[in-house]
């Protein structure tokens, strides 16, 4: 686990330094692990497991959104244990159960494989529909289409760096609409 | 929009990098501080003796106290606003003012120079309860809004220390109006006020902190 959680330290660092396909790398590898946990927690809270997609999501997230509060000198595991362990509480708190999640939760927790037969889909889709036309169309072509933003900007005639706030606002006001819930 | 998409969004917005939150705190702070000071220009004003009082090392106590409060709460407000990070390592500097403040107190009664009864209920306590939050007001909001930039993963706590930060701010400011330099009348009525500050923040903090 140690060995693990070194990688996602190594993996952040260099995604702080800009490498922008280490970060793909690290949101992919921790996802698993998250979703073993969300279920597990669920599991615990009597609550079925299949929406445990939903608290994957907003985890991922939030980790996102704060990243910028994680210290480059410090270890990556607790700085997103404590950011998962709060999204968990908070969402088995939404459906009416308190749960002590416990920080070993997640160290000894195996990766989870999302069900086969359908990729989950997570609460994230409807709240699309939502955002503003101009964020929903930036985030349905770099997220379902996985367009680049270069040919993001060149599909909306739009500036790439138009296209980059989109995309972020977009992504912001996702994650407010889903604490919202 | 399946997990892996999402991945894919987040992973295109990477390029994106935010201030670090003490600054965005600092800066927040430094926007809401010509409310307070126009707050307090206007209704209370420095004390007249003020540049008399200076002499008195009980009147200069009460800075050095209120700003050692500011200096420890912003301090723990930083670490709390990231998550994973030590809290329990800085805690203590909270103790900083309280043992300043004791140390106040015994010195006074050393001195005694009026009964403890009198320089316990001083002669605005009510204006002492009534102003420290009142200042305070522009700064908690400033604060709580440029910790949410940061990520709280405990907002009740994160929002009291909010209210210390900013009552620590507006006791500093009432200081120099106040004529009151007693430690004793400080530890009882300047210390409720930030208890009120602090619970307002709490309460706050539960709602817009949450990450």
């Amino acid at each position: 686990m140690r060995e693990r959680e070194g990688e996602w330290t190594e993996l952040m660092r260099s995604a702080h330094a800009g490498d922008g396909a280490a970060y793909h790398r690290l949101l992919l590898a921790i996802t698993p692990v998250l979703r073993a946990t969300a279920q597990r927690g669920l599991a615990r809270a009597g609550q079925p497991t299949d929406q445990g997609e939903d608290i994957v999501q907003e985890i991922l997230l939030a980790v996102h959104l704060k990243r910028h509060t994680w210290d480059p000198t410090a270890p990556f595991g607790p700085w997103l244990f404590a950011i998962a362990r709060n999204k968990l509480i908070d969402a088995l708190r939404k459906r009416g159960r308190r749960v002590f999640v416990d920080i070993d939760d997640f160290t000894d927790t195996l990766p989870a494989e999302p069900p086969r037969e359908q990729l989950p889909v997570g609460e994230v889709g409807p709240h699309l529909e939502k955002l503003p036309q101009r964020q929903r169309e930036v985030l349905q072509s770099i997220a379902i289409e996985s367009a680049s933003i270069r040919e993001t900007a060149a599909k909306l005639s739009m500036s790439e760096g138009a296209v980059r706030v989109a995309l972020h606002r977009g992504l912001a006001s996702l994650a407010a609409k889903l604490r919202r819930d | 929009m399946d997990t892996n998409e999402l991945i894919r969004s987040l992973a295109a917005d990477h390029g994106w990098r935010a201030r670090p939150v003490g600054i965005v705190l600092a800066i927040a702070l430094a926007l809401a501080l010509p409310f307070t000071m126009m707050m307090f220009m206007m209704r209370l004003g420095m004390r007249p003796d003020f540049m008399a009082a200076t002499g008195n090392p009980f009147f200069i106590l009460k800075f050095v106290i209120t700003l050692a409060l500011v200096f420890a709460s912003a301090v723990l407000a930083a670490r709390l606003v990231r998550p994973g990070a030590e809290v329990r390592k800085v805690a203590w500097l909270l103790a900083i003012p309280v043992l300043l403040l004791a140390g106040g107190i015994a010195a006074d009664a050393v001195v005694m120079t009026s009964p403890w009864t009198k320089r316990l209920i001083g002669t605005n306590s009510l204006i002492c309860l009534s102003a420290i939050p009142a200042l305070s007001l522009p700064l908690l909001i400033a604060a709580l809004a440029g910790l949410r930039r940061g990520a709280a993963t405990r907002p009740m706590l994160t929002g009291a220390v909010a209210g210390l930060l900013a009552g620590g701010i507006a006791a500093t400011f009432y200081a120099s109006h106040c004529i009151d330099d007693s430690p004793l009348f400080v530890a009882i009525w300047y210390s409720l006020a930030l208890a009120a500050v602090a619970l307002v923040g709490a309460v706050a903090g539960r709602w817009v902190l949450r990450l």
